[in-house]
C-alpha cells in the first residue's frame, strides 16, 4: 500500500536523522540533521491526519527554533575537539539505555492494545472534516484558559531572554535618560556673586591692576559658565605673589 | 493503513536514540538541548498517534502546548547559554562545577 511503504520511508529517514543529530562531528551538521527530523515527522503527521500540528511544526520549529540553534551554533566559537574528547567513553552506557528503553517500549506496545484494535487505521473523517477548525473549536472553548497560560508563558520566555542576553558594553554611547531627567540646576551652573570692577581699579600699582583684571574676567566668566571657568580664576588669583593683594577683593567675591 | 504498533515503535527508537545522545554528548550544552528537543518531539509522536486512533481531538491540544513550552524552554535555554559562554568562553558541562561543594 502507499501509505505503508511513504510510511516506511519517512520511518527510516527519521530514524537516519536522530542518528546523525547524535553521532555528527560538527554541532551545525547535528542543528540541520534534526532540521531533517522535524520535517519528516511533520511528513508522518500528515500522513497520520494531523495537518495543523504538521503545519505548527514546521512554521515553529524549523522556521524558528532550529534558525535560533544554528544562529547560537555559528555565533559561538567553539572548540569542537574538546568537546568531543571522551566522546565514546560512556558511548556504551547510552547504548545499552536505548537498547533497554526500545526494549521495554516494544514489550508494552506489541502486548497491549490500549483498548485500541492496534491494526486498525485512525478512523476515516467524512471529506468536509477540517483538523484546523475542530482543534479551534476546542482550543478557544475548553482550553482556552490553558491558550492564554500558553501566551504568558511565551511572554515571560521572550522577557527572560533579552533580559538574560542585555549587556552594557564599556564604550557605549548613548543618552541615560534617567540622569537627564534627575539633573538639578546647580549641577550644571554655579552663580557667584561679586563686588563691582570699579572697586578694584583704584590699586596704583600696575601689575597688580591688570592681575586683578584677568581675575575678574575669570571671576565673570565663571558666572555664565562652569567649573572649569571657576578653577581658571582662581589659579589666576593664586598665580603670581605680588597679584595676590591686588586680587583679593575679586577673588573674595568669588567664594 | 499505518497501525498504531508501528507508530509507537518508531517514536520509541527516537526517544531511545535522544537518550543515548544525552550520554554520548554529555559535554556539549548545545547538543544537548538539541537532544531534549527530540526527546519532547518523541513524546508528541506518541499524543498524536493516540489522538488520531482514539478519535479525541484533545491530544493534539497537548501537543500544542507541548510545542509553546519546548519553545520558550530552547529560547531562554539558548540565552542561558550564550551568557555562559560570554562569561567562561566555553560551553563545556565540565567547566561547570562552581556549585560542587
Amino acid at each position: 500500500m502507499l501509505v505503508q511503504a511513504l510510511f516506511y520511508i519517512f520511518a527510516v529517514i527519521l530514524v537516519a536523522g536522530a542518528l546523525g543529530v547524535i553521532v555528527a562531528r560538527n554541532p551545525v551538521h547535528s542543528a540541520l540533521a534534526l532540521v531533517l527530523t522535524f520535517v519528516t515527522s511533520a511528513c508522518i503527521w500528515l500522513l497520520i491526519g494531523a495537518e495543523f500540528l504538521a503545519l505548527v511544526l514546521v512554521l515553529v520549529y524549523v522556521g524558528a527554533v532550529m534558525v535560533l540553534f544554528l544562529f547560537v551554533v555559528m555565533m559561538l566559537d567553539i572548540n569542537i575537539e574538546e568537546l568531543r574528547r571522551g566522546f565514546t567513553r560512556f558511548a556504551w552506557l547510552g547504548w545499552i539505555t536505548a537498547g533497554a528503553v526500545i526494549a521495554e517500549i516494544a514489550a508494552v506496545v506489541l502486548a497491549r492494545t490500549f483498548g485500541i484494535d492496534a491494526s486498525r487505521g485512525p478512523g476515516v473523517e467524512p471529506v468536509t472534516y477540517s483538523n484546523t477548525t475542530e482543534l479551534g473549536r476546542v482550543l478557544y472553548t475548553q482550553f482556552a484558559y490553558p491558550f492564554e497560560l500558553a501566551a504568558v508563558i511565551l511572554l515571560v520566555a521572550i522577557v527572560a531572554a533579552i533580559v538574560l542576553t542585555m549587556r552594557r558594553r564599556p564604550g557605549y554611547k548613548a543618552q541615560d535618560v534617567r540622569r537627564q531627567v534627575a539633573v538639578q540646576p546647580r549641577d550644571r551652573i554655579r552663580i557667584v556673586k561679586m563686588a563691582a570692577e570699579g572697586a578694584t581699579v583704584s590699586e596704583p600699582v600696575e601689575a597688580a591692576s591688570v592681575a586683578a583684571r584677568t581675575a575678574s574676567a575669570g571671576a565673570s566668566a565663571s558666572t555664565v559658565s562652569a567649573q572649569p571657568a571657576a578653577a581658571g580664576a582662581q589659579s589666576a588669583a593664586g598665580a603670581p605673589p605680588g597679584a595676590v593683594a591686588g586680587a583679593q577683593p575679586a577673588t573674595g567675591g568669588a567664594q | 493503513m499505518i497501525s498504531l504498533a508501528q507508530l509507537l515503535t518508531l517514536s520509541g527508537v527516537v526517544f531511545a536514540l535522544s537518550v543515548a545522545g544525552m550520554f554520548l554528548n554529555r559535554k556539549n550544552l548545545i547538543l544537548l538541548l538539541m537532544c531534549v528537543e527530540l526527546l519532547l518531539l518523541a513524546a508528541n509522536f506518541n499524543f498524536i498517534a493516540f489522538s488520531r486512533y482514539l478519535g479525541d481531538i484533545r491530544g493534539q491540544i497537548f501537543v500544542f502546548f507541548v510545542l509553546t513550552v519546548a519553545a520558550a524552554e530552547s529560547a531562554i535555554g539558548l540565552a542561558i547559554l550564550v551568557v555562559l559562554f560570554r562569561e567562561r568562553r566555553s560551553i563545556n558541562v565540565e567547566d561547570l562545577n562552581e556549585m560542587k561543594g
